[in-house]
């Protein structure tokens, strides 16, 4: 067996492979050339900066993990390094299993920037960060990308009441980096058997302040954006424009009726659900993003096209509630609003899931896209918001101030 | 028989009842003879104009009835109806 020293072993190698320089490189990538670049240097240099189209696989896994990214041997691959060194010895490895065009970076990322061409730095998690969301980096559905992608996340949550409490503490622990919070209420005794934001020291504050000391405690990662006020047609679109995905947890159906509109007019999923007694139901009504190529399911007026007469369906205050059916009914809006969000799974969109928790009992049902409804159909009707209390049938809403016992619902529930 | 999931709103008037059987060949015939079971139950589903309340969903198996045949919607003896009301609680 042969037995080279560094610089020979290095001199073969540079005699087995190609070499290109940053200027090529660049101008392969400016052409759309198809190759597969990767950065094989260690994660502390690869987070100083990277060039922009890279994969990233460091040197110990590159031949374990370059099929996955390139299984077509025929495919060229270009490597890089810290200075042209380590990708040159790694080039020749992945000649001997069978890349028959691998390139090495002449000068490796120092001669890159030295050449002024441009790199980015990479949003890393830091390691306190890798440690708590290490249960997450580890499923590939999720990674670090993916992880990344949560913290940069905006989810709206209409409501901190019974759906909402879970939904909050569970997208807070799973990182999703901005969590805003629709609720004009403050926390009442009576809220706490299933509210589980709130604690007993909390009683008589604003929900979105005991919302927010919770959420933190939970995951100190996480923005809460309170809005304390009513959601309206005046109001509505402005609040919903900044998120990715509206979690509704409200209590009536003039808020029902708005938030669909509004997601639907801003083109944002929303993750639905309601609850009554014993039984809840949950559906994703995801408005057609075709330049995403995302295809659009029905909406809440396509299931349901005109709310019941004031009275006709009874709220949970007038009904009652078990306090942990909306334990079950919000975790899995939390989880629904994960999946859309990372862009994974089947999410609830078309399909309505029954719960009965008496049977137990859950069963999902086809809803279909009604190309008559007002709103998504195909000769739309209603393109602007439109007074929601007289839809239902109901009174205007009269000023939280204005009422004798300060509780501002429109509609308990 | 088919088999009715009546929804918890609906149940007071089925004694507590969550699923019945009834006989019938349609949809129609099923509301027909769930009120001749249960009285009141055609006022809770169908309007002034005898179609079902527009937030009512009828689903036969997994497929709602305005996809289908509407109230003329024919039923096997296996076909699982659920009867599906908007609600409102958010747990408030």
């Amino acid at each position: 067996m042969p037995r080279y020293t560094r610089d020979q072993l290095l001199q073969l190698a540079k005699s087995q492979i190609q070499e290109i320089t940053p200027t090529q490189l660049k101008e392969m990538l400016d052409a759309g050339q198809e190759l597969t670049l990767v950065d094989i240097r260690e994660r502390e240099e690869w987070v100083q900066g990277h060039i922009p189209e890279a994969l990233f696989i460091p040197r110990g896994y590159l031949e374990l993990q370059i099929e996955q990214h390139q299984p077509d041997r025929s495919k060229p691959v270009v490597v890089y390094c810290a200075g042209g060194v380590r990708s040159a010895l790694a080039a020749r490895n992945l000649k001997e299993m069978g890349y028959e065009k691998v390139l090495s970076l002449l000068g490796g990322f120092n001669g890159w920037k030295d050449a002024g061409l441009p790199f980015q730095v990479p949003r890393v998690l830091e390691e306190a960060q890798r440690i708590r969301y290490s249960r997450h980096i580890i499923l590939p559905e999720v990674g670090e990308e993916g992880q990344i992608r949560l913290l940069e996340s905006k989810v709206l949550l209409i409501g901190a009441g019974g759906l909402g409490s879970p939904a909050a503490m569970y997208l807070a622990a799973a990182g999703v980096g901005t969590l805003g919070i629709v609720d004009y209420d403050v926390v009442d005794v009576s809220n706490l058997q299933r509210q589980i934001l709130h604690g007993h020291s909390d009683v008589g504050r604003p929900k979105v302040e005991s919302a927010r000391d919770r959420i933190q405690e939970i995951n100190p990662d996480v923005t809460v954006i309170g809005h304390p006020e009513p959601i309206s047609r005046t109001n509505a679109l402005e609040i919903i424009r900044e998120y990715d995905v509206v979690l509704n947890g409200s209590d009536n159906f003039p808020t029902r009726y708005l938030v669909n509109d509004a997601c639907q007019f801003l083109r944002k999923p929303l993750v639905d659900a309601s609850i009554f007694m014993f039984e809840g139901q949950v559906t994703v009504y995801r408005p057609a993003v075709p330049e995403k190529g995302i295809q659009g399911g029905p909406c809440y007026r396509c299931l349901y096209p005109d709310p019941p007469p004031p009275g006709e369906v009874p709220s949970c205050a007038e009904a009652g509630v078990l306090g942990v059916l909306p334990g079950i009914v919000g975790s899995i809006q939390a989880l629904e609003a994960i999946k859309l969000l990372l862009g994974i799974g089947e999410p609830l969109v078309g399909r309505l899931l029954m719960i009965d928790t008496l049977e137990m009992s859950f069963r999902t049902l086809k809803v279909q896209r009604n190309p008559d409804c007002p709103v998504c159909g195909d000769r739309p009707t209603i393109t602007e918001l439109i007074d929601y209390e007289q839809f239902c049938g109901l009174p205007p809403r009269v000023p939280v101030e204005a009422r004798p016992n300060g509780s501002g619902q429109s509609v308990p529930a | 028989m088919p088999t009715v999931y009546i929804p918890t709103p609906l149940r007071r008037l089925t004694g507590g009842q969550s699923k019945v059987e009834v006989e019938a060949h349609t949809v129609q015939e099923l509301v027909q003879a769930l009120e001749a079971r249960y009285p009141g139950m055609a006022d809770r589903l169908l309007d002034d104009s005898g179609q079902v309340k527009r937030f009512i969903n009828v689903f036969v198996n997994d497929a709602e009835i305005r996809t289908l045949q509407g109230l003329e919607t024919p039923l096997q003896s296996q076909d699982q109806v659920s009867i599906v009301p908007a609600m409102a609680g958010g747990g408030r």
